[in-house]
């Protein structure tokens, strides 16, 4: 019925809405709290976003948040947190450098080559904490945070030049990738140069939707993590599923790393961006797991990021926005769970009054018995972090 | 000792909820010592002298059986040397018989609700509130509990001892009060009472009663279980030699006590556990198509789950909240659920969305699912309302052998009736069903073969049209076995009879084992 | 017929109890055994390094951050909340270590770490208990605020005082160090004299008398302090009940939301402690990055130790040791323990053989052979394989034996009352 569905698209987006809001009224206080204008530092920053280079640097950036994010999505969906996205998307970027430094193939078969190979290299790493849940019970949360410790060892061991780096000043690389490698970017004149991968990116979003909700596959993984019991009794065999998912998940979160590997750097070094895993985290938070929220959310995050550089010339803080992020995710974690709970409790009512009215989609129209309502999901076990 | 009695759902536990201060009365008073009191919490309850022991125990599993009895009550004795020389003393003034330093984990069913008992007395209460005490419990523990009980009386506490079963009422109270649908049918003393005259006073007589009309029995097996097994944790068996056939148009109630293998028996035959050893087979295919055309069962003890229900397994689950529902999703997602790879759910690989929701749309006419549409999300729906949508879908899939469990559990009385009618009428079209349930006249009613599940293993059998509830009750706590009553010859699985032994019997389930560890 | 079942039941019975604990004498003996297998490697390889005081006492030092956060989730976790913010935490201690400690003197400081940390701590408990959101998701929210917060603040806080940047505090004044007279220099002289198991006692005792800082004996003591309150204390019996059975918990009238919050507190407060002695005494000052992902580290700890005050300490240690070796001759020490690692492996292919595990066996020795190998024809390792060590370690100590580990039953479970 059209009511209902207007309700959770409302509900849908108030969550986020009064996310934001506190979120800004929070940082708005901490602002005063350091003696500056509450208000003049959006001003600023929503100036910025007006200017077509900064548009370009924002989407540029969402690209990376975006990609990341949806890896975690992937696990969410199901209950599986894969904090690794960190290491597998490091990994699996310094790996495609290296192979893209030392192989040479037309441009038509480099490119889909490097992004097996970084899909393949973030699917091998996820995948290792996906064996040792399935076959030894290792939480995914402990392992996955290990092996972004050890990947970050295995990135330095490579990038010595005794191995695959290059030296190239004070800077340890893998040396330039072959030009064959390097993804076209988009030409838009004194904007700068938009890259190519933010269009791949925008097509994994579409891929993620269409295999997560026109799927079979998609239909058990979202089952799986309504209620991982139910998904059992009606088929789902949990640990194949834990597996994909991970795999899934690593495989897209090695694709993270790529747009700034393949449109910009081409060549991971020390100084290739890090933490993209960890804001990745917070951004499918704030989107909730689906695939327009999390492009919303990415926008948001690189907005913050790119617009708030003008402030230090300002006579303001940059930090403000990692404040300001910080204070977003809680605000929306929070204002999630207490929205789709009142929302929930309020479908209940209106179906109880629906019925009562005589509002019925059988063939009866009587006043329904109204029987004992099914608890709101107090069954459950583990709550879904993202729906 | 007073015997609260009456049907599932008769208000009993509300009832208890309301005493312990659980919950609130709308109306009414309570007296304690002839005075007035209201209770706004369990603690007003435990000071004045009232303890409850719950149907499901409230004990933490890694605490050891000290740490759980003073718990909340560390002011009383502390908890160490004089809180333990408190329960020992305890423990033998009633011949409880508890280790305080054993962890709760590593304690059977019956010594759990002695900890349970111990944690109400070591508070000081003089009345004691038992909710379905016996209900998890084998008719030794039974026993071994009510001279535990009479000992308590002995004490002068006085013991409320809520249950549905007359048999143990009869025996065991002094005073019965019936209750029925929330109110209070009367009062007796079990001296001048017979089982016959309470089961009446329980059940009253306008409540509809299941009545199978003429028998639709035919001869081509539909699902052959051979011998199956299955072991638990430790090598205990938690099944044993189950054998048993179901033929088209067939249904088969399995009656017995919960926890004696039912669960893992439902689990064994949809593939969430492996069988140890046995075999299961499955005609798959048409259903009613002739015998011979139809061919040999097929073999399916390897198959996974998905696999299972694709060929015809349709399953209303026993709980239908954790296997049944997703309950924060729509009522059309809650249609796919279970059947994902089939028509109209999906085409090949992709979802085939619109037509499960005009699908979900036709459940909701054909089987009354009251619901205002079918976006809202299934936990809005009412108990009744969630059963007859997973019976609407399990039915939708032409399933050839149907598990309903506790199918109509938690269901108002005409949710009841039509999810009966639904079974009735896919059992004329020759569908096999097994039907476990713990309303016994829900059992008598829709079989037309009963089994009895005692431990583990199908230890007695029984014809539904010459067997009453009091006798099938008794079978259930394994005091018969074999065949109950006359022979009955239209019975298809009489060849599968066990062998009906009851002497060797060996322990089966986790629960059983305990006390005799105890004792060694 | 009759009799069998009573056979079957017996050794299941007796395995039981056994595969949950091992005995204290059964501890000693096994870290005995180790410690005297890792002298004769000591004297084998010449590594010295491996058992030196002043390597115990780095060790140590680099133990307490990660103890302290392990201790933090112990705390929270028998309560029933996972607590992975603990990161966010460790961070607010330095942050309010450094900047109370510059201005106020060392023990203010410290005080300000524990207070900053119970902050975190505070929060965390708002959102998991009070508004129910999935423990994860708000720990690594945390972790996130508690670093944006720390950057900004930093920047008005220790920018244009002097010695101070944006990213780095002014210097704390030192909380001093202390060494037990005699028993330190003695036992440093035994430890120098290189004898078997005598000299690698002595480091590991003199790691402990030796150049020790106050905090470092109060974090040492807070170890079995909380094993105390916790296990022998009605106070940590309703604390660790919410963990275990929230519901059984509430109807005895023990209020599970106060606990809750009190242990979420107390857990940010040790780890606040944590970051304290980050940037007290580990270093005299605070700097941005300074905790490297060590609260995720003692969170390894705990789940190591299975949960318990001791195990913890345990993981705690052998985290900050193979940390030390990363500072102190790391490539030949650990090159060294190569040698040790191909023997206790090679042990554990006799046990697995003794259990009848042949396939185990089979990859135990080969795993074996391969180390010994790597050991034979090397003489040094790469700093990178040093500073993986401890994450591999931890990953291989939870893949063999996660199955064992038993954490709270409730333990990340939402808990509404009523």
């Amino acid at each position: 019925m059209k009511k209902f569905d207007k309700e959770r698209l409302l509900l849908g987006a108030a969550g986020p809405a009064i996310a934001l809001v506190v979120a800004v009224l929070l940082t708005s206080v901490v602002l005063l709290a350091s003696g500056k204008s509450p208000f003049e530092p959006y001003a600023i920053m929503l100036e910025q976003a007006g200017f077509a280079d900064i548009q370009v640097l924002i989407l540029n950036a969402a690209a990376g948040y975006y990609i990341a994010a949806l890896a975690v999505a992937v696990g969410f969906r199901m209950n599986l947190f894969n904090i690794g996205v960190e290491g597998q998307y490091r990994l699996a970027a310094m790996v495609t450098a290296v192979v893209g430094a030392k192989v040479a193939l037309p441009g038509a078969l480099q490119l889909p080559l490097l992004v097996l190979v970084a899909a393949l290299t973030g699917a091998f790493w996820a995948g290792i904490a996906g064996l040792l849940k399935v076959t030894r019970g290792v939480s995914e949360v402990v392992s996955t945070i290990m092996l972004n410790s050890i990947a970050t060892a295995v990135i330095g061991y490579f990038t010595l030049p005794k191995v695959f780096g290059v030296q190239q000043g004070n800077n340890k690389t893998t040396g330039e990738m072959h030009d064959s490698g390097w993804f076209p970017n988009l030409d838009l004149g004194p904007a700068g140069e938009l890259y190519g991968f933010v269009f791949v990116a925008v097509a994994l979003g579409i891929a993620y939707w269409v295999v997560l909700n026109r799927t079979r596959f998609g239909f058990d993984l979202r089952a799986t993590g309504a209620s991982e019991s139910a998904a059992a009794a009606s088929g789902v065999n949990a640990k194949r599923m834990v597996l994909t998912a991970m795999l899934l998940s690593g495989a897209v979160a090695g694709l993270a790393g790529l747009p700034t590997l393949l449109n910009d750097t081409h060549t991971y070094s020390l100084s290739f961006p890090t933490s993209l895993g960890f804001t990745a985290i917070g951004i499918a938070l704030l989107g909730r797991g689906g695939p327009v929220g999390i492009a919303f959310a990415s926008l948001l995050w690189a907005f913050l990021d790119k617009a708030s550089a003008e402030l230090d010339y300002r006579g303001y803080d940059t930090e403000i926005a990692v404040i300001m992020q910080g204070l977003i995710v809680i605000a929306v974690v929070v204002s999630y769970e207490a929205v789709g709970r009142w929302g929930l409790r309020r479908q209940q009512q209106r179906v109880g009054k629906e019925l009562a009215a005589g509002h019925v989609l059988g063939k009866t129209g009587a006043p329904g018995t109204s029987g004992e309502t099914g608890t709101s999901g107090d069954n459950n076990d583990k709550e879904v972090a993202a729906r | 000792m007073h015997a609260l009695c009456g049907e599932n759902g008769a208000g009993k536990s509300t009832l208890m909820k309301i005493l312990y201060g659980m919950q609130k009365p709308d109306e009414g008073t309570i007296a304690v010592d002839g005075q007035q009191v209201a209770f706004a919490s369990p603690g007003d309850a435990i000071a004045r002298g009232i303890g409850m022991v719950h149907q499901h125990f409230m004990l933490a599993d890694n605490l050891t059986v000290l740490e759980n009895v003073v718990l909340g009550s560390e002011k009383l004795h502390g908890i160490g040397a004089k809180a333990r020389a408190k329960i020992v003393e305890l423990s033998e003034r009633y011949g409880l018989g508890v280790r305080p330093d054993a962890l709760v984990e590593n304690l059977g069913v019956a010594d759990r609700q002695r900890v349970e008992i111990l944690k109400v007395l070591y508070r000081g209460a003089t009345t004691l509130i038992l909710d379905e005490p016996t209900a998890v419990l084998v008719p030794q523990e039974v026993d071994a509990l009510f001279d535990n009980l009479r000992e308590l009386k002995a004490e002068g506490l006085s013991v409320i001892f809520i249950s549905h079963k007359l048999g143990e009422v009869l025996s065991v109270a002094d005073e019965i009060t019936v209750i029925r649908r929330g109110t209070t049918v009367g009062t007796v003393v079990p001296a001048d009472t017979t089982a016959k005259q309470l089961a009446e006073l329980m059940v009253g007589s306008e409540l509809p009663t299941p009545e199978t009309a003429e028998s639709t029995v035919t001869d081509r097996p539909v699902i052959e279980v051979r011998n199956l097994k299955l072991l638990g944790e430790g090598g205990r068996a938690l099944l044993d030699d189950i054998s048993f056939t179901i033929h088209e148009g067939e249904v088969l109630g399995l009656a017995g006590v919960e926890g004696n293998g039912q669960t893992e028996l439902i689990d064994a035959l949809i593939g969430l556990k492996g069988a140890d050893s046995g075999t299961l087979r499955m005609a798959t295919g048409e259903v009613g198509s002739a015998g011979e055309a139809a061919g040999e069962p097929e073999e399916i003890t390897s198959w996974p789950t998905r696999r299972r229900r694709e060929q015809g397994i349709g399953y209303i689950p026993e709980d239908r909240h954790r296997h049944g529902l997703l309950l924060e999703s729509p009522l059309w997602e809650n249609r796919i659920l279970g059947h994902v790879t089939e028509r109209p759910n999906s085409k090949g690989f992709w979802l085939d969305l619109k037509s499960a929701q005009a699908d979900t749309r036709r459940i909701v006419e054909e089987y009354d699912v009251r619901t205002p549409g079918i976006d809202v999300t299934a936990a809005s729906l009412s108990g009744g309302n969630q059963q007859k949508l997973i019976v609407g879908r399990e039915m939708s899939h032409k399933p050839r052998f149907l598990i309903a469990a506790h199918p109509t559990r938690g269901v108002d009385v005409g949710a009841q009736a039509q999810i009966w009618d639904q079974i009735r009428e896919a059992r004329r079209e020759g569908l096999a069903v097994l039907l476990i349930s713990a309303d016994l006249d829900e059992l008598i009613g829709l079989s037309d073969t009963l089994r009895v599940i005692y431990r583990g293993r199908l230890v007695a059998d029984a014809d539904p049209a010459d067997i009453t509830p009091e006798e099938l009750g008794s079978a259930m706590t394994g005091a018969a076995s074999g065949h109950l009553e006359h022979p009955a010859d239209e019975s298809g699985a009489a060849e599968d009879r066990p062998s009906g032994e009851t002497g060797d019997q060996p322990e089966k389930t986790e629960e059983a084992a305990a006390p005799e560890d105890e004792a060694r | 017929m009759s009799t069998a079942p009573a056979l079957d039941k017996r050794p299941a019975a007796a395995s039981a109890p056994g595969r949950r604990r091992v005995t204290l004498p059964v501890l000693l003996l096994i870290i005995a055994g180790v410690l005297a297998l890792t002298s004769l490697v000591r004297i084998v390889t010449g590594a010295d390094g491996i058992t030196n005081v002043s390597q115990m006492s780095t060790a140590l030092k680099l133990a307490v951050p990660i103890g302290m956060a392990g201790l933090g989730g112990l705390w929270a976790e028998r309560s029933g909340v996972i607590n992975i913010g603990l990161e966010g935490m460790l961070i607010l201690g330095t942050w309010f270590g450094a900047w109370a400690g510059y201005q106020w003197g060392p023990w203010i400081g410290v005080l300000a770490g524990i207070a900053g940390g119970a902050l975190g701590g505070l929060l965390h408990a708002i959102v998991t208990v009070t508004f129910n959101v999935n423990h994860i998701v708000s720990g690594v929210a945390i972790n996130i605020l508690a670093l944006g917060v720390t950057r900004y603040v930093s920047a008005f806080a220790f920018e244009g005082v002097p010695q101070g940047t944006s990213k780095q505090s002014p210097p704390v004044e030192s909380l001093g160090q202390f060494s037990v007279p005699v028993l330190s220099d003695g036992l440093e002289t035994i430890n120098d004299k290189g004898w078997f198991l005598a000299s690698d006692i002595a480091g590991l005792l003199g790691g402990l008398v030796t150049n020790m800082s106050p905090l470092t004996l109060l974090a040492l003591a807070l170890v079995p302090a909380s094993w105390w309150i916790l296990w022998r204390t009605s106070f940590g019996l309703r604390l660790r009940s919410c963990g275990e059975n929230p519901t059984a918990a509430e109807s005895l009238g023990v209020n599970v939301y106060k606990y809750k919050y009190l242990a979420v507190i107390i857990s940010g407060g040790l780890a606040g402690l944590g970051g304290a002695f980050l940037s007290i005494v580990a270093n005299p000052f605070y700097l941005e990055g300074q905790t490297g992902g060590r609260g995720y580290i003692g969170l390894a700890a705990m789940i190591f130790g299975n949960w318990m005050p001791g195990g913890l300490a345990l993981g705690a240690g052998l985290f900050g040791y193979t940390d030390s070796l990363k500072l102190r001759g790391g490539t030949e020490n650990v090159h060294a323990l190569l040698l040790l690692i191909a023997i206790l492996v090679l042990i554990g292919a006799i046990w697995l053989v003794l259990r009848k595990k042949y396939v185990g066996a089979v990859i135990a020795v080969a795993v074996s052979a391969l180390v010994f190998a790597w050991y034979a024809t090397t003489k040094e390792v790469p700093t990178q394989v040093v500073t993986a060590t401890p994450y591999v370690v931890t990953l291989l100590v939870l893949s063999l034996s996660a199955q064992r580990l038993r954490m709270p039953r409730a333990n990340g479970k939402p808990y509404r009352r009523g």
